[in-house]
């Protein structure tokens, strides 16, 4: 446990020096930092046994938030909280009809959800220009307008932060009962019954909590992307989330960001080496994880400190 | 309303043929990935990747074989071939070399070791086949077009759309029912299906049965592919569009159900068809709305049945 | 001791590296002449529009190769560093970022698509870094907003929906019935709009039939194709393009619809190669440009039939037009850095500099000339046909050739383009140039 810690305030250093040291590497950080907050959502539905093949429509309902929003409102501090709550409301909605389902039909419900929300991004084109894409406007933080270069640095910050904060709080609720009852749903959901545990409450309450993470990184993805398109909600991405989420390590909070930092700076050097066949390398990095290192990142640096 | 059906009556019967041979192409690529599902328990993303592989390499043998001359319809022989050879070699190949590794793990890593496989496959044939456009249509040329009436006029459709499609489909239901139920091997893979830990109790050869049900779904597969390749343009992506639609018949049908996938790609088929008609904005979404509505009121699927709970 | 010294060290190193690294892609300082002339390219290497990614970069390879042999830019070699644009927006943010600080590109030739161009943009505003939007089409960058730093070296949707209207009103004046097959994106979806808002003021009480916009990247279109038949519109208009098109072509020839309607095709010349003589005669045909293998009157014509027959040669298929857009703009950063480094005395420019030079540049192609107008966005004539088949090509190509000169089919600067499509009168039909002789 000390060694989380300890690896996680590493970590967070090691984040920042890179970004100062490599300034297009803050960038892709913080895009990373971002993708690691929701793939805690997805670890949460793993520890249940249960995977989402549609839950970058929680990063797509969170990024077209900030989008819409931006020209009324453009305040990070008050974005942050907005796309959070769309995000969590439609998984609150969506939750209470996906809970009744497991396994396979969870995760293509899921994809069923993501595939419409997609469609209909594409399909609504008056309202969201398409596949062009919406344009994020200026923001302003905390009322300031900062230029670009500390504008950067805020978002990074804001992402490292969050970042911090969320896995805090997944490391609290996994050791909470409420978190351990998870783990129940996915060995003996009817002896979770028998204890008069509802199932269904606790997988929704972990579904809702995972998709308003997934809403905040989809927030912090618009705000440094800058721009939005409908194919941050199609099922190849859901399928990098899920991807991340193993490439880290299912077993600790911490997990997710070595993944997703893992996963884009993978994807990063591959597309500078090979730009034609950058899917191939990556699809071959996942192969080699789970052949040889199935604990993902997270696995291989634990399994060191315990030999 | 009633008047309004009268008047579009003529345009339902165009559409139910429309319908008849996306159904059947779609029924084509779930039934394969419904079967291996039924007994890897393996969502196989990569499934749309083979359907790719089948078609490109079922233009490929065409355009070898008019390249040499040989008469138009060996272009039929070359969509056959592309299948056996797919489900002969690749087939094998990915389930003894990477999905034997995996059995037992997590689900999760069982899917992702097929997505890996899906993303390297899209590059593999990018660099197999190019980019441009590839298309072989001699067995589309050889049989010609059927006039249907439609009131004072007539619509041309071609013959190979309007009978080899569906036909191969029916064909494929039959055989599958037929194998299934009546021979040895089917029952085992029924077996195997229903309760695998009770079926390897019994003594049945569970790898044997993994190899062949996986190769015979890779082969269901590229024959899809295959017999979709003279009436599209082969280009790169179009097994990810595919694979997405096959993973909603298999959730709507019920797990290991055939019936259930045909008439899940029916319905499916005929939605959009139909939706081509008289609501073109809906068109992409209709797969979606009928699984969540089948879900909603059948949670096991279609034809799935219950599985007792694991206690 | 000694590890902790060595670990400083190694810091200090790396902090200084990441200083050098820091500064290496601040545009505002004085630039020496450099080693090597990077340009980013940003093109489809994935996915289905790699159909026209993947030849335009092979047009450039061939380019740029010639280009070092005859001496490079300004005596310096240039260098291409590809990126792919299929694995979305927040991918290519990344790496217009990364090949701007790290790699030390000098300009990008940014995007096929018109979502990755819009993302791209606002980047060279706030970067400062010479933006050419090398293919995308899309009328929103200019009409939207000011880029000081981004010119469009081609054509854009208004003129290369306009002139095959203008060419359709001409060649069948009493067509009353059309369709709409698009594609269900951003293109689809904004040429549509251009041709009908044009439609609905040149020719009043056009009916329109049908409107479809199959999903982007369908691979049947037999309910579509019947639906068209049954519908027997006069003229059925796509601007669809790639597989899409191949397959919606290839559909409606076996099943006899080129008979019973018009095609009008804005942007079929790159799937013509592919249908072979699958494609049917008579139909109205367009290249997003004036661009045409058989162009019967091209400017340079040794130029045209040196680069055609380079090309070929090279790459075993004819060039298609994101090829030529690909050369239009490496001709214009020729022609710019010419311009600037005149400017200069012979000096090396800087981003700004660079920028200044392809304000209101003019530059050579094969087949005519283009100007950047003062916007950003570059003039380039227009030529549609019908049509055709003869001995020369094993595809069709283009007959009784009307070239729209640019200035015609442009929407004039600050002004939108839906708004002056609306403003135009019949009257227009008469600026119509007669056909090219060929």
């Amino acid at each position: 446990m000390k060694r989380e810690s300890l690896l996680a305030a590493l970590g967070a250093i090691g984040l920042v020096a890179c970004a100062w040291a490599v300034p297009w590497l803050k960038f892709v950080l913080t895009i990373a930092l971002a993708k690691g907050i929701a793939v805690l959502g997805i670890l949460l539905l793993l520890r249940a046994g249960q995977v989402s093949f549609g839950h970058s429509m929680f990063l797509a309902l969170g990024a077209y938030t900030v989008a819409f929003l931006a020209p009324a409102e453009n305040e990070v501090l008050l974005l942050l909280p907005a796309a959070a709550l769309v995000a969590g409301g439609v998984g609150l909605v969506i939750g209470l009809f996906l809970v009744r389902y497991r396994d396979i039909f969870f995760g293509m419900l899921n994809l069923a959800f993501a595939m419409v929300l997609y469609s209909l991004l594409e399909k609504l084109y008056d309202f969201t220009k398409g596949t062009d894409g919406i344009r994020v406007a200026a923001l302003t933080f905390a009322g300031t307008e900062p230029e670009r270069g500390t504008q950067e640095w805020v978002v990074f910050g804001i992402a490292l932060g969050l970042a911090i904060l969320f896995g805090l709080l997944v490391r609290f609720y996994l050791g909470s009962p409420m978190g351990r009852a998870l783990a129940g749903i996915k060995t003996r959901e009817t002896r979770l019954e028998f204890m008069g545990v509802s199932a269904r409450r606790v997988l929704l309450f972990a579904y809702v909590l995972s998709a308003l993470m997934g809403g905040v990184g989809g927030a912090l993805i618009a705000m440094t992307t800058r721009h939005v398109t409908p194919q941050i909600a199609y099922w190849t991405s859901s399928g990098e989330l899920v991807f991340i989420a193993i490439l880290g390590g299912a077993g600790s909070a911490l997990g997710p960001f070595l993944g997703s930092v893992a996963f884009e700076l993978v994807r990063v050097y591959a597309a500078a080496a090979v730009a034609e066949a950058w899917q191939m390398i990556l699809g071959a990095v996942l192969l080699l994880v789970i052949l040889f290192a199935p604990g993902g990142v997270w696995g291989l640096l634990s399994r060191r400190w315990r030999a | 309303m009633t008047d309004w059906f009268a008047d579009n009556s003529l345009l339902f019967g165009l559409a139910l043929l429309d319908g008849l041979a996306n159904a059947a192409l779609i029924f084509m690529v779930a039934v394969g990935l419904n079967l291996v599902f039924g007994v890897l328990r393996i969502v196989n993303v990569a499934h749309g990747s083979l359907f790719a592989i089948g078609a490109y390499t079922a233009a490929s043998i065409g355009m070898f074989f008019a390249a040499r001359g040989l008469p138009p319809w060996t272009g039929y022989v070359a969509l056959v071939l592309a299948a056996v050879a797919i489900g002969a070699v690749l087939g094998p190949l990915i389930e003894r070399l990477l999905l034997r590794r995996i059995y037992g793990h997590e689900d999760v890593l069982q899917l992702l070791v097929t997505f890996a496989l899906f993303m390297i496959l899209e590059d593999v044939q990018k660099l197999v086949w190019g980019v441009q456009p590839v298309s072989q249509d001699a067995p589309l040329k050889f049989l010609g077009t059927v006039d249907i009436p439609f009131g004072e006029d007539v619509i041309p459709f071609t013959a190979y759309q309007l009978f080899v499609i569906p036909g191969v489909a029916v064909v494929t239901l039959l055989g599958l029912a037929w194998f299934l139920r009546r021979t040895l091997t089917g029952r085992v893979i029924v077996a195997v299906t229903t309760d695998k830990e009770a079926a390897t109790a019994m003594g049945i050869d569970a790898a044997r049965i993994t190899l062949l049900t996986f190769s015979f779904g890779a082969g269901l597969a590229a024959l899809g592919g295959a017999l979709a390749s003279p009436t599209l343009a082969l280009v790169p992506g179009i097994g990810a569009q595919t694979i997405v639609l096959s993973f909603a018949v298999v959730a709507t049908a019920g797990l290991g159900q055939i019936e259930g996938a045909a008439l899940t790609a029916l319905l499916i088929g005929l939605g959009r068809s139909i939706a081509v008609y008289f609501a073109p904005e809906f068109e992409v979404v209709v797969p979606y709305l009928i699984m969540v509505a089948v879900l909603l009121v059948r949670p096991q699927g279609l034809f799935g049945v219950i599985e007792t709970r694991r206690v | 001791m000694t590890e902790a010294v060595t670990r400083r060290a190694a810091m200090l190193g790396a902090g200084a590296t990441a200083g050098s690294l820091l500064f290496a892609g601040s545009g505002a300082k004085a630039q020496g002449k450099p080693s090597e002339l990077r340009v980013g390219i940003t093109t489809f290497l994935s996915g289905s529009a790699s159909v026209f990614g993947v030849p335009a970069k092979q047009a450039a390879e061939l380019l740029f190769e010639e280009l070092n042999k005859a001496g490079g830019i300004g005596g310096v070699p240039v260098r291409p560093i590809f990126v792919d644009e299929a694995p979305g927006t927040d991918h290519l943010v990344g790496e217009f970022r990364r090949l701007v600080q790290n790699e030390g590109v000098q300009l990008i030739f940014a995007s096929i698509s018109s979502g990755s161009c819009l993302a791209c943009t606002p980047l060279s505003d706030e970067m400062k870094k010479t933006t050419i939007l090398w293919d995308c089409g899309t009328q929103r960058i200019f009409e939207e907003g000011q880029h000081p730093y981004a010119f469009r070296t081609q054509g854009y949707g208004t003129p290369e929906v306009l002139a095959p209207l203008l060419y359709l009103l001409k060649h069948k004046p009493d067509f009353r019935t059309l369709a709409v097959i698009n594609q269900d994106y951003a293109w689809g979806r904004d040429s549509w709009e251009l041709w009908k808002s044009a439609m609905d003021v040149l020719k009043p009480g056009v009916r329109v039939v049908a409107e479809m916009f199959p999903r982007f990247g369908a691979t049947d279109y037999s309910t579509e194709v019947t639906r068209l038949l049954a519908a027997r519109p006069d003229v059925i208009l796509s601007t669809s393009w790639g597989g899409d098109l191949v397959t919606l072509l290839r559909q409606s020839a076996e099943r006899r619809l080129f008979d019973r309607s018009t095609f009008v095709l804005p942007v079929c010349e790159p799937s013509l190669p592919t249908l072979g003589r699958t494609m049917a005669a008579g139909h109205i045909i367009g290249t997003r440009g004036d661009h045409w293998n058989n162009h019967p009157s091209p400017k340079d014509p040794a130029r045209l039939k040196r680069f055609v027959d380079a090309y070929r040669a090279k790459y075993n298929e004819y060039p298609i037009y994101p090829c030529h857009h690909m050369a239009q703009a490496i001709s214009a950063t020729q022609a710019a850095y010419a311009k600037a480094i005149a400017a200069k005395g012979g000096g090396w420019p800087n981003d700004a500099e660079l920028a200044a030079a392809f304000r209101g540049l003019t530059f050579d192609t094969p087949t005519s000339s283009i100007t950047l107008r003062e916007d950003g966005q570059g003039l380039e004539d227009q030529i549609v046909g019908i049509s055709s088949f003869n001995t020369q090509y094993p595809f069709a190509v283009p007959k009784d050739m009307i070239l729209f000169p640019a200035a015609m089919v442009s929407t004039p600067v600050g002004r939108k383009s839906v708004d002056w499509l609306k403003s135009l009168t019949p009257d227009f039909l008469n600026q119509i140039p007669a056909p090219i002789a060929g």
